[in-house]
């Protein structure tokens, strides 16, 4: 059964969510169980392939028995095997995480939100495993179009905020197929390894770079990279708790996998390397995007929108690190590629937590709430020192090799930023966890609801099924700095091209 | 800010222009699209498949995997129109229009009945409801099951002509929105309800998914068709052709069902009830 | 550099030229348009400027629609050069569904927003949104 793991990864997640509908509309109760089937399914065979990766080398499958360059090609080595078990443990144990609040929040359209949960879940998932570049625009856009539907379902503006998403996001699939267009009219294929051969004698051509650069482009408007950043704040501040601890930590991330995907086994370090004026503005935007997210992030007076600018900078860093042009650098953007799943997670999760139980997320809303919610509120402090990059957590080790890498690279502006982010990260958490630490328990809590005349506070956890999965995701913090050095080693060199530029 | 997104524009479009100098000439025989992929494709196509229709055999068998997906994204946009618009709460506003049907007297009620009038003796009626044209109404009636007889051929003609199963779905699922449109939403609501199009939908991409899930589990690589043929009792190539038929059913049973359930979300505004 | 030059490459490129004009105007409108369903119609035309765009890739002089002639019976050999390129028409019809899809995610969008704002000018739901 091994040997089909590429394709279970994928298409048990996509069984089980039609299984999700059918369910929604005979019998309802089935439709949490059976999502969640599908996402074990996904998650076994995500750890099982890593596994397999670790001990065999790449493994390759081939959809409908058919060869590349004529059929779709699953390509796995060290790189995607784990993000897909990062996207997959995380979809999981955000699904197990979030049962309750979409109990509480969405009541009668529990079955449909499952099932695009499920859907978003195998895009990603897909996006990851593929080798082909056209395939991976189809899972894109079913990864993107559940995206614009669970963050259109919130509240008050959120569904201005997710169309938005959704011209953005469409200018930016659009540039990614019209790139995979302009490179299958030079080459004639469509497979990311075909591609990479045929595209060898063509580097110096204005239609290659073009390509590379809608293809970039594309899938920063996705990413939401500095100048094309502005749908990302809205639109996960917005987003109803589960979906934005879904795709908060996910989504971007998975499109910054495409982009580093992209440069090393399409396009290959030796064109990147030719396209040097390029790589300069590029590091350099990044530089911004770092800077920008994190002055608005200290602008904001809202958990939640906070949170969203910080993934702005976070996007910056890996993007810059890719870009800087060297081993390390690259090392180091991958390494935070993989922490920042997790971190972004925590943190995310934590504010859905904090939001269920006190329906709001804005500052003075969590005056006391270290009193009321302990347990929430360590997590999230864990989650914050990731963010900030103390040791032994995984922001600390990730940023080291960013770091190290944009000195060997000679950036100073790069060095600047990541130190002033994460200076401003301490700031900004401080200055929370000063506001909750300190001050007493807001009154009218939770909108007249909880605690409004009660002297002693008493602990008011959000549920179990929320709390245990929040546990993981701050443990897996600190397991995941751990085990740094054989990540490096035995995932991360594995896929570092030898001529890196 | 209007005259910044020109100027960005019209740079982005000569950057596009200038880059086509590269391409090579339109309608080249030896360009390297018509020359690397694609031969095999439409040399092999008979030999391996057994479908003279090209763009069949690549869409549901070399790339069957794709076109799987494509039918989830019809998929998803049905179940994220539903999610985002269907409501239960009753339409705003007290007023419900009836027409007795023999003497076509038409009664306002001013306060919600405690129980929808049936019998066949009252119909409700739409709101801004106009007399519906006879003609329109009956020539549509005539005509629409022809458009799903047609329908139904190109979904089971797609081997051999222009066709296949997104095609002949569309072509059933407007018959329906036809129907809608000519008489009303609950006519064509009372011919194909709300629960039977998100079924049929699910159903019609688990059609696809399933035969794929099949063949996996029957030794081969997910949707390796040729692992059905001993099942069928054919040979490989004809077990290829017939898979691509059941795909293609599964196609257009989905997208079928996911136009009308777009269509009724989006017209009557997810009440369900009435609309255009 | 004289204007002769540039004749045969409008002659020959010309397809890519139509559908980048028709491509950025959709751009333009997406950007520039202050009303919701203006740029949702930007939208469509921008993506489907695209398919022309692949469409029009799989042409070849001389040769004929994809699907085989007499296709079971004589079997003579196929040459590929008497068939148009399939696989664009392939690549095509999932961009089509991936466009209907968005547009129908795109209209469901925009009726929440006018329930909740009853108007779909930009500019006016910004202005709803700024006094509280």
């Amino acid at each position: 059964m091994s040997e089909h793991f590429p394709a279970l990864l994928v298409t048990a997640p996509l069984l089980s969510a039609l299984l999700v509908s059918i369910a929604s509309w005979l019998r309802p109760k089935l439709c949490l169980p059976l999502a969640l089937l599908g996402l074990g399914v996904a998650t076994l065979a995500a750890t099982g392939l890593l596994a397999r990766v670790l001990l065999e080398g790449p493994i390759g499958y081939r959809l409908g028995g058919w060869d590349p360059p004529w059929g779709i090609y699953y390509y796995l080595d060290t790189l995607n095997a784990v993000v897909a078990a990062a996207v997959a443990w995380v979809a999981l144990v955000n699904l197990a995480a979030a049962h309750r609040a979409i109990q509480a929040d969405y009541a009668d359209k529990q079955g449909p939100f499952y099932t695009l949960y499920v859907l978003a879940v195998t895009g990603l998932l897909g996006m990851v495993a593929t080798g082909d570049a056209f395939n991976l625009y189809v899972l894109l856009e079913i990864s993107s179009l559940t995206g614009y539907a669970l963050i259109g379902l919130g509240p008050g503006r959120a569904p201005l905020s997710s169309l938005n998403y959704l011209f953005l996001g469409t200018i930016g699939a659009s540039f990614y197929l019209l790139g995979v267009g302009y490179l299958y009219i030079v080459t004639g294929s469509l497979n990311m390894g075909d591609l990479a051969h045929l595209l060898k004698p063509l580097y110096g051509s204005l239609a290659v770079t073009t390509a590379f650069s809608l293809i970039v482009v594309g899938l920063w408007v996705k990413m939401a990279f500095f100048p094309v950043h502005a749908w990302l704040p809205n639109a996960y501040s917005q987003a109803p708790g589960p979906a934005a601890s879904l795709l908060a930590p996910l989504m971007t991330k998975v499109m910054v996998y495409v982009m580093i995907r992209m440069m090393l086994s399409v396009f290959t370090v030796d064109f990147v390397g030719t396209q040097l004026l390029l790589q300069h503005a590029v590091v350099w935007l990044a530089v911004i995007a770092i800077v920008a997210g994190a002055l608005f992030a200290l602008a904001q007076r809202d958990l939640k929108r906070m949170l969203a600018y910080i993934v702005v900078s976070e996007v910056g860093y890996m993007v810059g690190g890719a870009w800087l042009g060297n081993r390390i650098g690259m090392t180091g953007a991958v390494l935070h590629l993989i922490n920042d799943v997790v971190m972004t997670f925590c943190v995310f999760l934590a504010a859905g937590c904090i939001f269920h139980k006190i329906r709001g997320t804005a500052f003075e809303d969590l005056q006391g709430l270290f009193k009321k919610m302990p347990w929430t509120m360590a997590a999230l402090a864990a989650g914050a020192l990731a963010i900030i990059g103390v040791p032994p957590t995984c922001g600390f080790f990730s940023k080291w090799y960013l770091i190290r890498g944009a000195l060997e690279a000679g950036h100073w502006g790069f060095v600047c930023a990541l130190l002033f982010s994460s200076l401003v990260a301490v700031v900004l958490f401080f200055r929370l966890f000063e506001i909750a630490l300190f001050e007493p328990l807001a009154e009218g809590h939770g909108h007249g609801e909880h605690g409004s005349h009660a002297p002693a506070v008493a602990v008011a956890e959000a549920p179990l099924s929320m709390l245990l999965p929040l546990m993981a995701a701050a443990l897996g913090l600190v397991a995941l700095g751990l085990a740094t050095g054989p990540v490096v080693k035995y995932i991360i060199a594995p896929v570092m091209p030898t001529g890196l530029w | 800010m209007k005259l910044i997104s020109l100027a960005l524009v019209v740079l982005l479009g000569g950057l596009f222009m200038a880059a086509t100098a590269d391409f090579p000439d339109w309608g080249d025989p030896a360009s390297p699209a018509s020359l690397h992929v694609s031969p095999r494709y439409i040399e092999k196509s008979m030999e391996e498949t057994s479908v003279p229709n090209i763009v069949t055999s690549v869409l549901a068998d070399y790339r069957g995997y794709d076109t799987m997906f494509e039918t989830a994204v019809v998929f998803t946009a049905g179940v994220a129109c539903f999610l985002l618009l269907r409501r239960r709460d009753p339409r705003p506003g007290p007023k419900r229009i009836y027409r007795h049907q023999a003497t076509g007297v038409i009664v306002e009620m001013r306060e919600e009945p405690a129980k929808e009038p049936s019998g066949g003796v009252f119909v409700r009626i739409d709101d801004d409801w106009v007399p519906h044209d006879l003609i329109i109404m009956n020539v549509c009636r005539l005509l629409i099951p022809f458009i799903q007889l047609f329908g139904l051929y190109v979904i089971a003609h797609g081997h051999h002509s222009p066709g296949g199963g997104f095609q002949g779905g569309v072509i059933l699922g407007a018959s329906i929105i036809l129907l809608a449109l000519s008489w009303d939403l609950r006519t064509a609501m009372a011919r194909l309800g709300e629960t039977a199009t998100g079924l049929m939908s699910a159903v019609g991409v688990f059609i696809y998914a399933g035969v794929g899930a099949l063949c996996l589990a029957l030794g081969s690589n997910f949707l390796d068709y040729r692992a059905l043929g001993p099942l069928m009792f054919v040979d490989p190539v004809h077990a290829r052709s017939l898979g691509i038929f059941f795909v293609e059913l599964g196609v257009g049973l989905a997208v079928m069902a996911t136009m009308v359930l777009i269509y009724k979300n989006l017209a009557s505004e997810g009440l369900m009830d009435q609309g255009l | 550099m004289d204007m002769a030059q540039y004749i045969p490459l409008l002659l020959t490129k010309y397809n890519y030229w139509v559908y980048i004009t028709l491509m950025m105007i959709g751009l333009w409108a997406m950007i520039a348009k202050n009303n919701l369903v203006k740029k949702i119609i930007g939208m469509s035309i921008f993506q489907t400027a695209i398919i022309l765009f692949y469409v029009s890739m799989g042409a070849k002089y001389g040769a004929t629609i994809p699907i085989i002639e007499h296709g079971h019976g004589a079997e003579a050999a196929v040459q590929a050069a008497d068939y148009i390129n399939p696989l664009p028409h392939v690549l095509m019809l999932t961009a089509i569904v991936v466009s209907v899809a968005t547009l129908g995610v795109a209209l469901a969008l925009s009726i929440r927003i006018h329930r909740r704002h009853r108007t779909l000018e930009e500019d006016g739901i910004l202005d709803q949104l700024r006094e509280p």
